[in-house]
């Protein structure tokens, strides 16, 4: 198997924000261990093959560097779960323990 | 004019099992107004839908949002411009439907997510706006696996759409919700996206027709992101014609869409008459060994080999191809869609839109996130954010997300050389028809085997279809046959799908063209 543990799973949960709950850790260390198990047969391609990212044979779209109309402020934040003063109002950003 | 069990919203109103081309130029003819073809599909989504919250209905549930007086409104502005005489598109009049992940104005869109639930967006999907510029009729938006990841509907936080053919059976994911309508003469065309088989598996599995275009042909602004370098809109219909027609109506470049290809859209409205007049003679199609065998259906595999035997009679040259390294597909697209997926679905931070869960004025943002995903996400939502999340991280990148994009590179070889030898591929849609509902749920790795024959096509950016080859011996239920075309190709398979559906229309399919379906009890 892949050795997806539940500890692993708490991990990748905190770094995606997802406050999973135990029962869930259980559940989703076992599906996550056997589905990246059977994606881990990407591991047999040789090294020296070459990455494809996407397949559009195009780089660097520009527009004219001109200004446009854009969406106004109160279509902007007439889906916002708060906001005030015009802005979105968001909760407590400073003082947090990281 | 029906006798059926109710009335005018039964499968015997003819309005509700018409083509939409045919739709279409009787309401340029004058013969029926838009409003009268919209009404009927009102009618019929009434009878046969139920509630569209999913909550305790035993209907199709196709739709999880329904907007009859914008439908009736914009039916009579086509049927006045119709009137006045001058120029209108050729699927002016026509009703559709529209998967929920494309932004609406005038709809909510959720993509079957309670992060989303009752979101209005601020504008219009480029699609969406090139349907109403066309004076389409807009009835509503369709369910889908929760942000299109899934296989059967299931993932929808609102509800598991139903197979019209049998309401135990899925229609297929994760545009499940498309493909019922079209399929219950709910709508006679709808939008879906295809990620990974999205629009071309419900298709093969309802017994309608589902068509990924090339990538970057179809503009995506508006369609919420999965998957960036695989997504891709398309349409969902009755006939390769009908596909044809709504592709080319949303198709095109797009400087909204940095992806967007700038250049012709591929004919593929003439690829589907010229194919419909069923002369394949001197076209060279390859069936993709790797693309059958263990896990396909019996049934499945001989509806499949009758469609390959029916081209042959076409004229077309009929050869075995091999692509060794499709068996690499599923693995790379299961961790290239959710490594993109973690981090397309970040923007969901419960701060500028949607859901916001525990924000009591102390906790801090990072907690009001975590909470928000919690709730707001499904399971399979979370399975793919944390699987993307560990592709992505240092220490598995190469040996996960790097080796995901060699396999690509390896697929992309492979059609090449095969389609050096062959005009077009061909395989079945799905290895098996529609599961009982609640049969994989439980399972993700079996869900994810429904996408083996449409993922190549994704990961090369391919054209790919899937058209209906007749039903299983084993379940009597239908089978989709898939033509796969390469890059900016798109009419070789309109035309291989037209002549095969020409053919194959005179040929014994004893069901009717949309089921009949009982009125529900009470109304939506």
């Amino acid at each position: 198997m892949s050795d997806i543990t539940r500890d692993d799973v708490a991990h990748l949960a905190r770094l995606a924000r997802l406050a999973v709950t135990d029962e869930e850790l259980d559940t989703f260390s076992r599906q996550i261990d056997a589905i990246v198990d059977t994606v881990s047969a990407v591991g047999d391609i040789p090294d020296d093959v070459p990455p494809t990212a996407q397949v559009v044979p195009q780089t660097n779209v520009l527009r004219p560097d001109a200004t446009e109309p854009s969406l106004p402020r109160d279509a902007a934040l007439a889906g916002a779960p708060a906001a005030e003063e015009g802005r979105f109002r968001v909760p407590r950003i400073l003082g947090e323990e990281l | 004019m029906s006798e059926t069990p109710h009335g005018a919203a039964g499968a015997g109103n003819e309005l509700l099992s018409l083509d939409a081309a045919e739709l279409a130029r009787r309401v340029h003819a004058r013969e029926v107004s838009s409003v009268e073809v919209t009404r009927a599909h009102l009618e019929r989504i009434e009878a046969v839908d139920g509630p569209a919250d999913g909550s305790g209905g035993d209907g199709v549930h196709a739709f999880l949002h329904v907007d009859a007086e914008g439908a009736l409104a914009a039916a009579e502005a086509a049927d006045r411009a119709i009137a006045d005489g001058g120029p209108v598109s050729p699927l002016a009049g026509v009703p559709i439907a529209v998967k929920d992940n494309l932004t609406t104005t005038d709809m909510p869109t959720t993509c079957a997510s309670r992060i989303l639930e009752g979101w209005r967006p601020p504008y219009d999907a480029t699609v969406v706006a090139r349907l109403r510029a066309a004076g389409l009729v807009l009835l509503g938006k369709t369910n889908l696996d929760e942000f299109a990841m899934g296989s059967s509907t299931e993932n929808s936080a609102f509800g598991t759409s139903r197979n019209p053919w049998d309401l135990t059976r899925i229609p297929g994911g994760s545009g499940g919700g498309s493909s019922a309508a079209v399929t219950a003469g709910e709508a006679p065309l709808a939008l879906g996206s295809d990620t990974g088989g999205s629009i071309r598996q419900p298709g093969a599995v309802t017994g309608t027709v589902g068509v990924k275009p090339t990538y970057g042909t179809v503009s995506r602004f508006g369609l919420v992101a999965f998957s960036s370098s695989l997504d891709q809109v398309g349409p969902c219909a009755r006939s390769v014609l009908d596909a044809a027609l709504l592709h080319e109506v949303i198709g095109g470049h797009d400087r909204n869409d940095q992806t967007s290809v700038d250049g012709p859209l591929p004919p593929v409205v003439e690829a589907a008459l010229a194919g419909g007049r069923g002369d394949l003679a001197g076209v060279r199609v390859g069936v993709v060994a790797e693309l059958s065998g263990e896990g396909f259906q019996p049934g499945v595999m001989a509806a499949f080999t009758d469609a390959v035997r029916v081209l042959g009679e076409l004229g077309a040259d009929v050869v075995e191809v091999s692509c060794p390294s499709f068996s690499y597909a599923l693995p790379a697209y299961y961790l290239i869609a959710p490594s993109e997926a973690s981090s397309n679905l970040a923007r969901f931070d419960a701060m500028r839109y949607g859901l916001r869960v525990g924000d009591d004025g102390s906790t801090p943002s990072d907690e009001v996130m975590s909470l928000t995903r919690e709730v707001g996400f499904g399971a399979e939502v979370k399975r793919r954010i944390m699987i993307g999340t560990h592709a992505l991280s240092a220490g598995s990148y190469d040996a996960l997300y790097g080796k995901a994009q060699k396999a690509r590179t390896l697929i992309v070889r492979d059609f090449t050389a095969a389609f050096e030898t062959c005009d077009v591929l061909v395989s079945p849609t799905t290895p098996t028809t529609a599961f009982a509902i609640g049969e994989r749920v439980d399972d993700p790795l079996a869900m994810y085997l429904a996408d083996l024959c449409t993922i190549p096509s994704n990961l090369a950016g391919n054209a790919a279809l899937s058209v209906p080859c007749g039903t299983s011996a084993d379940d009597g239920l239908p089978v989709g046959l898939q033509v796969m075309a390469p890059a900016l190709a798109d009419d070789r398979a309109y035309r291989v799908a037209a002549a095969y559906e020409t053919a194959h229309a005179s040929a014994a399919d004893a069901r009717p063209r949309i089921p009949e379906l009982r009125a529900l009890e009470g109304s939506r």
